[in-house]
């Protein structure tokens, strides 16, 4: 009898594989893809670059690492979830093609979407365009003296920021007050009519997040805490993101 | 919102916009609801250089638009605006993108001159607030 436990080669390395295994439904294997191709007959993507879901799959579970590994089309697949949605195993193709995005070398990963993530993440507004706390406030200012002044039934219009214990925090997309503010105000006004208590937040009122699609997962989080604590913060009862 | 929450969601909406529109304005595409296809513009798409290939993904939902006849397609968020209003000029569709405040405020008569941005012609005078005649 051996004395020692016998231990067989190095610690094996996490693979693609490993990787999907456990994206798969209720601790199953690979061979639950029934390869129906229900995925890819109901995907845009299918076809672009010569790849669609079931193919990447299939190659992810026979192995073929080396081929997917910065393969472009995981940028050209929104993850819409609609394979899933579709797949009779429930397999979380999206999932793959975000830990796919995640192998990128940071840097190397697509500029517009790593300029926005990292825009994102200097100021606490976590506006994709750089807005800042100060910018904002100019801007939602600047918008709603103009209404009041000139459209008379919203002489009394609110666009608060930072109110305490209101009942909605409202996000605002960084587009909006960035490039077209007067898109702001139609949302305004429906708000004022029915009466809503609601406001913006100064720190993280930007509703987009860039650092989810860039599969930066530590950012993406950052960004998420950053506009929870502010809901928090307010003591708001609700968090509205229209994005 | 449909995803995280389930089909009743989008069920809501559509008793909006039909409130809005009339009934007999409001027309779904095929397939809908969950079977619905996404457009293209999220996932950060619109931000990276693969725009040959986003406008390719995207064909799919300009045939489904192009299939309603109808001359406005309502957009949920800032992504899906921005990737559907880009299809209808890249292939010179010729709908109008809107988002659902815009003909919210307009079936309210509260719509404003400077907020009529994405109105096709047909909708510039339609309902102009007192206040602005």
């Amino acid at each position: 009898m051996a004395e020692e436990v016998i231990k067989l080669g190095k610690k094996k390395q996490s693979t693609l594989k490993d990787e999907i295994a456990k994206l798969l439904p209720d601790g199953g294997n690979l061979d639950l893809c029934l390869t129906c191709g229900a995925c890819s007959s109901g995907c845009p993507a299918t076809g672009i670059r010569d790849m669609d879901p079931r193919k990447l799959l299939r190659m992810a579970s026979l192995g073929m690492d080396e081929e997917l590994e910065r393969n472009p089309w995981v940028w050209m697949c929104s993850m819409c979830q609609r394979c899933i949605y579709v797949c009779p195993m429930k397999i979380d193709i999206p999932q793959l093609v975000y830990n796919l995005r995640s192998r990128w070398p940071r840097e190397e990963r697509p500029k517009g979407i790593l300029g926005s993530c990292d825009m994102a993440l200097r100021h606490d507004t976590c506006s994709a365009m750089g807005a800042s706390e100060e910018d904002f406030q100019f801007v939602v200012e600047d918008v709603l003296a103009e209404v009041r002044d000139t459209q008379p039934p919203f002489k009394d219009m609110e666009a608060p920021i930072d109110k305490m214990d209101a009942d909605y925090v409202l996000n605002q997309n960084s587009r909006e007050p960035v490039t077209e503010p007067d898109e702001m105000v139609p949302l305004w006004k429906i708000l004022h009519i029915v009466g809503a208590n609601w406001t913006y937040a100064s720190k993280g009122w930007a509703a987009e997040n860039y650092c989810m699609f860039l599969a930066d997962t530590d950012a993406w989080k950052h960004i998420v805490e950053v506009k929870a604590k502010a809901v928090d913060d307010l003591n708001a009862k609700y968090w509205l993101n229209t994005e | 919102m449909r995803k995280s929450l389930g089909d009743w969601a989008a069920e809501e909406l559509r008793f909006v916009v039909k409130a809005v529109v009339g009934e007999e304005n409001f027309v779904d595409m095929t397939p809908n609801r969950s079977n619905n296809y996404c457009c293209g513009g999220g996932g950060g798409y619109l931000q990276t250089p693969y725009t040959e290939e986003r406008h390719k993904y995207g064909e799919m939902k300009l045939n489904q638009i192009l299939n309603t006849g109808a001359q406005y397609c309502i957009a949920p968020c800032h992504n899906c605006h921005s990737q559907i209003h880009d299809l209808s000029e890249h292939f010179e569709a010729g709908y109008h993108t809107v988002h659902l405040w815009t003909l919210i405020a307009l079936s309210l008569g509260i719509l404003g001159e400077n907020e009529r941005t994405y109105l096709g012609p047909e909708l510039q005078e339609v309902n102009i607030p007192e206040w602005e005649k």
